[in-house]
């Protein structure tokens, strides 16, 4: 009797993880698969733009069908035979390298100062550094548009003060992607830098204090290595979405400003070739984004085997 | 002392970098003249340009649409999922899920879009299902990459929160179904406020995957954004942004006050039990 219940118990459970399982495994995992499919097919002009891969060959004299499976790899042999990609490909990195260590310089004094501040002045602090996480991410990246233009707000202010007498652009180069990055992703390194500040032991300090270290000394020798998980967390959260940015590059950007989710853009796109954007897509996730999510997880394995 | 005085500085600085911005972006929205950042005199004439201008405000019906479902199907399903991984233990398939549920998370936006595309694309050829792309696509592709985020959330709530009391639940004769609605859901219910807000925020903020989903005739209003602020600068898109801006601030000062008057209500409510036992 227990036992039935158990059974319908458990019944039940697998009903109820069914439905976000099912949705998960037909608009997450089988579209990837679909990707791949497509990233070994042959660009067609024809709708939708790919050649299938699947064929039934009928042959009608000796009445037989035949099943024909044509793959093809030159996808991927342009993608490493042509510098573009691989060029895109370490500019993404370079890009999104740069972007974490500004926003873990800019952050890192941000979160000390708030885990150092008063208890009751700290949420507040915090919230301010969250708000502009909740408008636009769009709307933010406009606004760097005029101040970084010819003529914009920076390029005013220089000229005003006399420091430039030519039109002076930051706008549409390296700069302003890392600029407008930057202003983007700083919340995702204060917050968990701030999480794990704020959880440290003053008297820690105070026993380094103590026994003599200089307060450089103590942030170097304590207060550094305890944040490392926090460090090493906002990192991540800034590192993984800036590799694949689009958007940022797109309209702060050159012309120049190579990343590898503008060339995926530009050849779905512009030069509607669903197999190669398909191929940079494989790509993409084989060399970055798989490696990423075993890092998580020894990661994560290790903060739990640490506590 | 004079440490915590360069922190403060380093701390101010931070917040001119993040305000400063956003500060000059309202200030011309109310400029008269038409380059942007020349002034020219105070005006709300890009305050009516846009309240006239249909097409801006079509997309920003539609998209209102699809993050008003998207966030409600996301909520429904990320609550299962976060239930299932933190309440379940370990089922069948459990590493898959529980990689499903992190994956999008961590998936560039530019491949999550083309993967949808092509997985609309190759449905329609084999069903007919869906037919074309529109609201219907758009909606279902940004539930699944926001359903990812409200699992987290529901999850690691979830984790926090004592079991005891669904165990009491269950010990005393209600089933999992009941316990699920009269105990578990009454508590996690500002996560899945928190949660819906966020998937709401993400659907309506979403450019690249809705570019890959949708089809002609329907754009949301951060693709007409895109698709005008890459030709340059507009005031119109200033007076938008204010607008935004100013729907964004009130809901999240209404948000706190609520919760901060929860909070206290829940605090007076321990107090009264320790006094009263």
């Amino acid at each position: 009797m227990i036992d039935l219940l158990r059974r319908i118990g458990l019944w039940g459970r697998g009903m109820v993880v069914a439905i976000p399982y099912l949705w998960l495994l037909l608009f997450f995992l089988v579209p990837f698969l679909i990707v791949f499919g497509i990233s070994l097919s042959e660009a067609m002009l024809a709708q939708p733009p790919y050649a299938p891969l699947i064929d039934w060959l009928v042959d009608e004299d000796a009445g037989t069908t035949k099943l024909q499976i044509l793959l093809n790899l030159s996808n991927y042999l342009r993608l490493g035979g042509d510098d573009l990609y691989i060029l895109a490909y370490l500019n993404s990195v370079k890009i999104a390298l740069v972007t974490t260590v500004c926003c873990l310089l800019l952050g890192y004094p941000m979160a000390y100062a708030i885990a150092r501040a008063e208890p009751s002045r700290r949420g507040p602090l915090m919230m301010l550094v969250i708000l502009p996480f909740w408008t636009s991410f769009l709307i933010r990246i406009y606004a760097w548009i005029g101040i970084l233009k010819a003529n914009g707000v920076v390029d005013n202010l220089l000229q005003w003060t006399g420091l430039t007498t030519e039109p002076f652009e930051l706008l549409y180069s390296d700069w302003a992607v890392y600029i407008g990055m930057t202003y983007c992703y700083l919340p995702f390194m204060v917050l968990p830098l701030y999480a794990t500040l704020e959880k440290l032991d003053p008297t820690l300090l105070e026993a380094a204090a103590d026994l003599g270290c200089r307060p450089w000394k103590a942030f170097l020798t304590v207060t550094l290595p305890l944040s490392l998980p926090g460090i090493i967390a906002g990192s991540l959260l800034v590192f993984i979405p800036s590799v694949g940015e689009f958007v940022t590059p797109e309209l702060l950007g050159g012309p120049d400003t190579l990343m590898i989710g503008r060339v995926l853009w530009n050849e779905f796109f512009a030069n509607r070739d669903w197999p190669v954007a398909s191929a940079v897509a494989i790509a993409l996730l084989l060399f970055l984004v798989v490696p990423i999510m075993v890092f998580q997880h020894v990661q994560g394995r290790q903060t739990e085997a640490g506590r | 002392m004079k440490q915590m005085g360069k922190l403060a500085w380093a701390l101010w600085f931070g917040y001119a970098f993040l305000y400063v911005p956003i500060a000059l972006l309202i200030f011309y929205s109310f400029n008269e003249s038409r380059l942007v950042t020349v002034w020219g005199g105070f005006s709300t004439k890009w305050y009516a340009e846009l309240l006239q201008n249909d097409q801006l405000l079509g997309a920003a019906w539609l998209s209102l649409k699809v993050a008003a479902m998207s966030a409600t199907a996301s909520v429904v399903l990320g609550t299962v999922a976060g239930l299932a991984l933190a309440r379940f233990g370990r089922f069948r398939g459990r590493t898959l899920f529980g990689g499903m549920i992190t994956a999008p998370l961590v998936m560039p936006e530019v491949i999550t879009g083309l993967s949808l595309l092509l997985l609309f694309v190759a449905l329609e050829q084999a069903i007919g299902w869906p037919d074309g792309r529109g609201m219907t696509t758009i909606t279902i592709a940004h539930t699944t990459f926001t359903m990812a985020y409200v699992a987290v959330i529901i999850q690691s709530r979830l984790v926090s929160l004592d079991e005891s009391l669904e165990e009491a639940a269950m010990d005393l004769g209600a089933r999992p179904a009941k316990v699920f609605f009269v105990i578990t859901l009454p508590i996690i219910a500002p996560a899945i406020v928190s949660g819906w807000l966020l998937a709401f925020t993400l659907s309506l903020d979403d450019v690249v995957v809705a570019s890959f989903v949708s089809g002609p005739g329907s754009t949301t209003l951060p693709m007409v954004i895109f698709s005008s602020v890459k030709f340059g600068i507009s005031p119109q898109i200033n007076a938008l942004a204010t607008l935004m801006m100013v729907v964004v601030a009130t809901g999240i000062f209404i948000a706190s006050l609520v919760m901060a008057r929860q909070e206290r209500q829940r605090k007076r409510d321990e107090q009264m039990a320790v006094q009263g036992g």
